[in-house]
């Protein structure tokens, strides 16, 4: 099997590594960087739980090779927020109850994160088309919607107090 | 004393390890030597199997076993896998074996299982693996499988009907013979998956010092599983934890028995490595039992007051290839119809047939749904029939809370007498109603109709047995560091159990909910366990929090009065320390009572003292607990396409005393979203030949967010007297009356047209066929 030498940037931090060619992105960084925060729920680009940032943007992180990564900044769940900490989503996420398995909400987290950077006043319908790519069995939905909305509240609060956190 | 955490709209406990992406789910375990698994299935329904030459698979490098049945250990290589509920009305018994032995009966059946360093090795020398199958022909119609002389599911069998019962009481022959009305219905609900966003998983580790075999897996039911493992590896049951970490999504279908929690622990004993399998998704489409999958033809008869008289019918039950949960589905949906509803006579005859597909066993609602929406469908019926308003027919035919406890005449599915415990079903309709506005709807569908817009409104009713036994156990143990340690054979898989019972624990024995430390789904932590199916844990798990919660309470009143030298009476337990309320209110930690009770090597304990303070109780209810509601759907349809949009959807929920209405309204706005990929979207398709057609999420359609509205939700709170608690369960009844609801909902919104519907899911390609047929098209081009 093919190796190739790759070099991804993952939350800040550089990772090199000679990894099989076929290997998918959502693998390498579940086991070759142990953050398994990054779930798969598909395996075939559907049901979202595997996205994550890539260069910044929403990426399927099954339907990518590791080797895609070479040289991109890749942003999982684990780097939302320093350790210890929670980013405003993620705290509008326990408050509005967007979570229950738990198993979803890390793809869930990666595309709302992208949505409230590129739109920080979104509607409600803004946030429920964004999320059409991810899939939730547990919630129905209504938590994760509310939580997004609360969220882009606290940050459009937090943007016009600055200095606040 | 007023509650502090029972009833709060406590946020979860869970949440924050989860957001940080810290959760431990099966395949973020991480072992050193650890081996991966890949299955091998049938591709067939039904077939003889011939031999299979694994040679090719190997000598693939990095390939370390290639195990077919006669590879596993006694007595799993020739023993089924156990029927966990057994019933003597079941004629054909059957369960699968762990691996194939001789037949397969469905597609994706386990054949063999391959073993290598990597999936990626693994799922290669599968694919190199030689099976020779002599293919058998299939059966996929439950309906033409009931009748004599077709093919067999099984090929030493000679019926595919495993099982026929009535469930009957009253005179329904003198009931439909003197009704001024009879309608009857013909009706069909799809069979759809758990679908649980975490597959299934299975990681077991022989760990050969102390002898332990760990089985990690995701499971509802580790305890369970756990027995049947040892049963058929032949160990001791202490020589076997199984655990279920955090488990994401269960829904019913992770309360079985897989042949996967068989096969990888036998791999792991083998080669003396832990071994690892992650179920794909295609496999969940194919090998994780589903359900629904039932054809009704039923009848109502009622007076000219619509009044009921009597139900009288037959169903027929697709349960595929096996019966590892008996005839407890069809069995539900059977004792089920009756519902909120006064219904003088009734007589169901059930025919359970086997098919050449995967079996079916409890999903979300398991069986009710169907049931729900027989009922519902006849009762709209009556109603466009005799011209009264579908509200109005069940307010006439709904039991009043006067009449609770009310005996249906039946037996329920837990063995008792099917009793309704406590309810008031008027006051839940009539709260939904107001909350949907429904007695100005026909106002906004008159306004919608003139702008074009096919507007339509449904409701339906449900009653639910939930809580059902036999047991669950909580340890509630006060640690010497004043940390509340509580162990459950309860299981989690989303529903915020450890919130939940952290939440009653803290009430009962005066501590902080952040001082509760929780462990659910290990076998290690409590001797006895059940796990999560049936609506079960707040009733089960959650009673004996409490009965163990109040014990410990007393134990530390007792020590405390006598270390601070008070009466018992005087002791108050608030945050973690007991207090003496008098003088200057001397206090004394539970951390330091943890201490003292322990008492001091050689000496006596006082009279009366229990050695540390921890209490076990096992809950035991004596019945379901039955919990009701009303949903109210408001759909648009769009003629043309035949799409529809759900815009308001309303549920008004008795669950009984509400412990955590965070978590209730979570429980009930997912089950709803379930409920409505069963109405609209979700049907697992499979051909002649029983070959399963929609086997990703591309063919199968689940619910997204653009599908499901955020639900006005009403708790409609009747103390269940039959529990310590009052509580009744909640993770069902979103999804229940869904179908029946939205269905109407969708008939109401194209009344102009005539059309009636009697399935699930109905897809546009249903819609736009059945407005074809009603000429439809014909008048709105013209108009």
């Amino acid at each position: 099997m093919g190796k190739q030498a790759t070099r991804v940037i993952v939350n800040g931090k550089s990772h090199a590594r000679v990894i099989d060619a076929r290997l998918t992105l959502a693998d390498f960084l579940r086991h070759e960087l142990n953050l398994t925060g990054t779930h798969l729920g598909c395996e075939h680009g559907v049901c979202g739980a595997c996205t994550v940032l890539v260069d910044g943007r929403t990426a399927r992180s099954c339907l990518m090779f590791a080797v895609q990564a070479n040289g991109c900044a890749v942003t999982t769940v684990e780097g939302l927020a320093p350790e210890g900490q929670l980013s405003v989503l993620q705290q509008a996420f326990i408050d509005n109850h967007g979570l229950q398995c738990g198993f979803c909400t890390p793809g869930m987290l990666m595309t709302l994160t992208e949505l409230l950077r590129d739109t920080p006043a979104p509607s409600e319908q803004d946030v429920r088309e964004a999320l059409t790519g991810n899939l939730c069995r547990c919630t129905g939905y209504a938590g994760i919607v509310a939580a997004a909305l609360d969220a882009a509240q606290r940050l459009r609060e937090a943007v016009a107090k600055p200095g606040s956190p | 004393m007023g509650a502090k955490h029972f009833g709060a709209r406590v946020t979860r406990l869970e949440d924050p390890a989860l957001l940080a992406g810290r959760g431990r789910f099966v395949d973020d375990v991480k072992l050193p030597g650890l081996l991966h698994a890949c299955f091998v299935r049938s591709p067939h329904a039904h077939a003889k199997l011939r031999g299979c030459d694994a040679r090719a698979a190997l000598i693939m490098p990095g390939v370390h076993a290639v195990m077919t049945a006669d590879d596993l250990p006694e007595p799993m290589r020739d023993t089924p896998l156990p029927l966990l509920l057994p019933n003597p009305a079941l004629n054909v018994p059957r369960t699968q074996t762990a691996l194939a032995r001789g037949e397969v009966c469905y597609v994706g059946q386990a054949v063999a299982v391959v073993v290598a360093d990597t999936r990626y090795i693994a799922e290669d020398a599968a694919a190199a693996l030689v099976v020779h199958y002599e293919a058998l022909p299939a059966v996929a119609d439950c309906r033409a499988a009931a009748e004599d002389g077709g093919p067999c599911a099984q090929s030493d069998l000679t019926t595919n009907v495993a099982s026929t019962f009535s469930l009957a009481y009253g005179d329904t022959d003198a009931a439909f013979a003197d009704a001024a009305h009879v309608f009857r219905e013909e009706l069909w609900q799809h069979r759809g998956g758990g679908m649980a966003i975490e597959t299934r998983a299975v990681l077991a580790h022989h760990e050969s010092v102390s002898d332990l075999l760990t089985v990690w897996s995701g499971t509802q039911t580790p305890h369970i599983g756990r027995r049947i493992l040892a049963d058929l590896i032949g160990r001791d049951l202490q020589s076997i934890r199984m655990i279920a970490p955090d488990v994401g999504g269960g829904f019913g279908p992770k309360a079985i028995f897989y042949p996967e929690e068989a096969v990888i622990p036998a791999a792991a004993l083998k080669l003396g490595r832990p071994v690892k399998w992650i179920e794909d998704r295609r496999e969940h489409f194919l090998c994780a039992t589903q359900e629904r999958d039932q054809y009704w033809d039923v009848a109502i008869a009622v007076d000219d007051d619509a009044k009921i008289l009597g139900l009288r019918g037959r169903m027929v039950h697709d349960t595929g290839a096996y019966v590892p949960w008996g005839i407890v589905m069809p069995y539900i949906a059977a004792s089920t119809v009756p519902g909120p509803y006064v219904v003088p006579s009734y007589q169901l005859e059930t025919v359970v047939v086997l098919t050449n597909k995967v079996p079916t066993t409890p999903v979300r609602g398991a069986g009710r749904p169907q049931a729900v929406f027989a009922m519902e469908r006849l009762i709209d019926r009556v109603a466009h029939e005799l011209k009264i308003d579908r509200a109005e027919v069940r307010r006439r035919n709904l039991i009043q809370p006067e009449q609770m406890p009310y005996e249906v005449g039946l037996m329920f599915r837990d063995g008792k007498p099917l009793v309704y415990d406590s309810g008031d079903y008027p006051r839940g309709q009539d709260h939904a109603l107001a909350l949907a506005e429904y007695d100005d709807f026909r106002e906004r569908q008159k306004a919608a109709l003139e702008q074009g817009r096919f507007i339509g409104i449904g409701l339906a009713n449900y009653v639910e047995g939930t809580g059902l036994g036999p047991f669950e156990g909580v340890t509630v143990r006060v640690l010497p560091s004043g940390k509340v340690a509580v162990a459950t054979g309860a299981t989690s898989q989303g529903q915020g159990t450890r919130t939940m019972l952290s939440q009653i624990v803290a009430e009962a024995v005066g501590c902080r909910l952040d001082d509760v430390v929780m462990t659910v789904g290990d076998t290690a932590a409590i001797s006895q366990g059940v796990g999560a199916f049936a609506s079960r844990e707040a009733v089960n798990a959650g009673s004996s929090a409490h009965i163990s919660g109040q014990a410990v309470r007393q134990q530390l009143i007792a020590l405390a009065a006598r270390a601070l030298g008070a009466e018992e009476t005087d002791i108050d337990l608030e945050d973690g320390a007991a207090i003496a309320q008098r003088g200057n209110k001397p206090s004394i930690t539970f951390g330091d009572l943890a201490r003292l009770a322990q008492g001091i090597p050689g000496v006596s304990l006082p009279v009366g003292q229990s050695p540390g303070i921890e209490h076990t109780a096992y809950y035991a209810p004596p019945q379901a607990a039955y919990c009701s509601g009303t949903h109210v759907a408001e759909v648009q349809v769009d003629a043309m396409t035949g799409g529809v949009k759900v815009i308001r959807y309303t549920v008004a929920h008795d669950s009984g005393r509400v412990i955590n209405p965070l978590i209730v309204d979570g429980q009930v706005q997912g089950g709803v979203a379930h409920g409505i990929g069963n109405a609209l979207l979700e049907w697992m398709q499979y051909d002649a030949n029983a070959q399963p057609l929609t086997t990703s999420f591309a063919d199968y359609m689940l619910p997204m967010a653009t599908d499901v509205p955020t639900c006005a939700i009403a708790h409609v709170e009747t103390v269940n007297p039959l529990n310590p608690l009052g509580v009744k369960g909640a993770g069902e009844g979103g999804t229940i009356p869904a179908p029946a609801a939205i269905v109407a909902a969708i008939e109401d919104a194209l009344a102009p047209f005539g059309v009636r519907f009697a399935e699930t899911p109905l897809t546009p390609e249903r819609i736009v066929a059945t407005l074809r047929a009603a000429g439809a098209y014909d008048r709105l081009f013209a108009g």
